[in-house]
């Protein structure tokens, strides 16, 4: 059926997928502002945005639905960002205050071409069946490499709190640069275990996404189980630092308002601020897909049951479930679904803790978070060697 | 380097015993307000950072200012319940009934018991929904958005039934020098009953999101420690000073317009810390809630302005209308003022804020010679630079929410 797309050269083809994946994302991010405000309208008991709808629409029946579930006001939004006067104010660094909202977007949109959002049967030449991922690259190095794109977002909010050229901009900038960089530590260590497990001794090394999603895929009880389950201090941990990673509440140190009024985004206005704001979302995003692929099994439906055993099983009744675009549907449905779980969690959470201090976030992230992950890490790697070597069969 | 103050934590001493000469420090100056997110209005800090810790902190205070006291000596004393309305503009009412007594103090005028009744519901109505606005404030100072919106669903019931007693959600100007504007209407009472039960729970429930929280109370639990002594010292009053381990409150220790008759505890605090401060509000709405439903219990019948001020309080208008004294007194007291001695008298209303009070000169007639506000706000925050010395930006937050304060009154 779509036997044309393979023969356009692998340039135009890998343009096209990255233009779709971002296509797709950006909307997404931005229906998440939405989400957000009216998660924490429900959270506060207040209706939210529900007027907003164009003249020439409303005379559609049902069209209030949308407008009470404020889609409108997305667009409304979207445009007022877009056609904005876009200032630059005359005490900043122009270049540099340009550039930190084009800095914050390319982490944060480029980190998504990692990450598998499905998987589909393809027949090999030999007749076999083989699972392929759904993702724009499948890289062996594939956590590493959202973690190394990942953290350059850091210089986007430190960029953007210098070229300010202004005191709470600074001081915002000076407490992202810190808490960014402590928090990377405790996140990065509390994904090894995860990759200790998955790689057995002697075979090839992976930090592969899928192939993370694929050791969560096997027969057996071991095999089956969810990472969440099997190391679920690690999962508390990697969500602690998700949250301080993407500034968000109880850790948006670097522009909480009620104290430093905007952050290091003081200065901003227009699109250059929605930037910001867009890259926040696609951020949270990117994080919970990390944390679905890590600890919630990827696009498997449940714990021991995988994706490929629904598809055959689906697939005795009706063929089709088995074919590539189905499967592929269906696995990413069911992980876009953990993600918004994961997006509202962040937002459930952000609309009811209170904000710690400063000197707070940096005490649980040194004192207390990187030992609890040091000591996660070893005990992990000493239970993964005892069973190596006493249980290799379990 | 030498230090003056103290730093909060043992991390940042070690740091700054093993300075090494090629790191020099600036100190950094930052004006906080007059227009900052949790300044709550137009206070402006002065602030000089060494890093993120305040080494000095000067409160800067007018730009709400309007000559208040100036405008008093300008109209009679009735014209100027209005204008009481806007000093703390969170619990106009308590203004109000303060102002009342402290001329009717100068009149040596009694108020009949429903007048009174009637001025301490008003008051402790007045007192909830105004720290009901400071915890809303505290709570999104410290981050806690949700409280902020839950605390107004409830001030919004209380504005209905302001607006039911005076016509007015806001600015009420409920009191009269001798009594007060109208009666309460009818079934006013009963509804503030169900407010007050439906109220309790609904409290309980907006500070368990805090009480135990454990980020709330560690942004809040020994931060901002003002001593007994020092609380004194610096003049604070109300939930400040009680906060501070203080027991004094003027419903108590100088009862007026018949709190005596009332049973209710003192809520006070330990430490003298935020956290405190945020449970001696929180206790005070529950003793206040104790107080109405006392006085609706009992709801004294009768007339509810002093018959006897003859010449301060306006005839009824059916009166005015068919007696020629009437009319004539109606208009004296309306183009003259009610007539007052001459005298001094200095009064004191325990309002949501703290003590304010009423510094009347009167050389007979009806507009005072001089009138001084001491407002609860001003002498609150003038214990800011002490405070705030040593902590960080953010504890300053948290302090500027625990003290509570209003610039309306405050700048008058």
């Amino acid at each position: 059926m779509f036997d044309f797309y393979f023969e356009l050269p692998l340039l135009l083809r890998l343009v096209l997928q990255g233009t779709a994946v971002i296509l797709v994302l950006f909307p997404l991010a931005a229906a998440c502002s939405m989400a957000e405000r009216k998660v924490s309208a429900w959270i506060q008991g207040r209706p939210g945005p529900n007027r907003t709808v164009p003249p020439f629409l409303a005379w559609i029946p049902g069209i209030s639905i949308l407008q009470k579930l404020g889609i409108f006001q997305l667009a409304a939004d979207g445009g007022k960002f877009t056609f904005k006067e876009d200032v630059v104010p005359g005490h900043v660094n122009a270049f540099y205050f340009i550039l930190a909202p084009i800095a914050s977007m390319i982490p944060a949109l480029t980190t998504v071409a990692f990450i598998p959002f499905g998987a589909y049967f393809t027949e090999l030449a030999d007749g076999t069946m083989k699972l392929v991922p759904i993702a724009l690259t499948n890289l062996d190095v594939g956590l590493l490499a959202v973690f190394a794109l990942g953290s350059l977002g850091v210089y986007s909010l430190i960029l953007a709190g210098w070229a300010s050229n202004s005191k709470y901009p600074f001081l915002g900038g000076v407490r992202a640069s810190a808490q960014l960089i402590s928090y990377e530590l405790s996140m990065t260590l509390s994904v090894l275990p995860v990759f200790l497990w998955v790689n057995a001794p002697g075979g090839p090394g992976t930090l592969s996404l899928f192939d993370v999603v694929q050791s969560q895929s096997q027969p057996g009880f071991f095999g089956g189980m969810w990472y969440i389950f099997l190391m679920p201090l690690s999962a508390f941990i990697f969500l602690i630092a998700l949250f301080a990673e993407t500034n968000r509440q109880p850790f948006d140190m670097p522009e909480s308002e009620a104290d430093l009024v905007g952050g290091f985004h003081t200065e901003y206005g227009a699109f250059k601020w929605s930037l910001f704001f867009v890259a926040e979302y696609a951020h949270m995003i990117v994080g919970s897909g990390i944390f679905c692929l890590l600890f919630l099994g990827g696009w498997n439906p449940l714990p021991w049951v995988t994706l490929a055993d629904v598809v055959n099983f689906g697939a005795g009744f009706l063929p089709l479930i088995a074919s590539p675009l189905v499967m592929g549907v269906i696995g990413i449905t069911l992980f876009l679904l953990k993600v918004g779980f994961f997006i509202f969690f962040f937002m459930w959470v952000r609309w009811t803790l209170p904000r710690f201090r400063y000197d707070q976030v940096m005490t649980l992230g040194w004192k207390k978070l990187l030992p609890l992950s040091i000591a996660n890490l070893v005990l992990y790697a000493i239970l993964i060697a005892v069973k190596d070597l006493y249980f290799p069969n379990l | 380097m030498p230090t003056d103050y103290a730093f909060p934590d043992s991390a940042a001493k070690t740091a700054n015993a093993v300075e090494a000469p090629e790191f020099q420090t600036e100190k950094m100056s930052l004006s906080m307000g007059p227009s900052h997110p949790s300044t709550h209005g137009v206070l402006r800090l002065q602030m000089e950072l060494d890093g993120e810790i305040v080494t000095q902190c000067d409160p800067v205070l007018g730009y709400l200012h309007r000559g208040d006291e100036k405008i008093a000596e300008n109209m009679t004393y009735n014209q100027f319940v209005p204008y009481t309305d806007r000093l703390d503009y969170l619990a106009p009412l308590a203004n109000n009934v303060a102002y009342a007594c402290a001329v009717e103090r100068l009149a040596k005028l009694e108020v009949p018991e429903r007048c009174q009744a009637i001025r301490i519901v008003c008051s402790e109505m007045a007192r909830v929904s105004a720290h009901l606005l400071g915890l809303g404030a505290y709570g999104i100072d410290v981050g806690a958005w949700a409280i902020f919106l839950y605390t107004f669903t409830e001030r919004e019931k209380l504005y209905k039934l302001f607006e039911e007693l005076t016509g007015a959600r806001f600015t009420t100007s409920y009191t009269r020098i001798g009594g007060v504007a109208r009666d309460v209407p009818e079934g006013w009472t009963d509804r503030v009953d169900a407010f007050c039960d439906q109220f309790l729970p609904i409290l309980e429930n907006i500070l368990k999101l805090l009480t135990r929280n454990k980020i709330f109370i560690d942004r809040t639990q020994g931060v901002g420690v003002i001593s007994k002594e020092e609380a004194i010292a610096y003049g604070l009053t109300g939930p400040n000073l009680r906060g501070s381990g203080v027991a004094f409150d003027l419903r108590k220790d100088r009862p007026y317009s018949g709190y005596e008759r009332y049973e209710f505890d003192v809520a006070v605090g330990a430490t003298g810390d935020c956290y405190d401060r945020y449970l001696v509000r929180g206790e005070e709405m529950r003793q206040s809630i104790r107080i109405i439903k006392q006085v609706l219990k009992n709801f004294p019948k009768g007339d509810w302005y002093a018959k006897d001020a003859v010449r301060i309080f306006a005839p009824r208008k059916e009166k005015v209308l068919t007696s020629m004294e009437e009319l004539i007194n109606n208009f004296m007291i309306t183009t003259e003022g009610p007539q007052m001695p001459a005298g001094e008298v200095y009064f004191e209303a325990e309002v949501p804020k703290g003590a304010l009070g009423f510094f009347i000169v009167s050389k007979g007639g009806g507009v005072p010679y001089r009138m001084k506000i001491r407002s609860p706000s001003f002498s609150n925050l003038s214990i800011l630079p002490k405070v705030c010395q040593g902590n960080l930006v953010s504890d300053v937050v948290s302090i500027l929410g625990s003290l509570d304060f209003v610039m309306g009154e405050c700048d008058r």
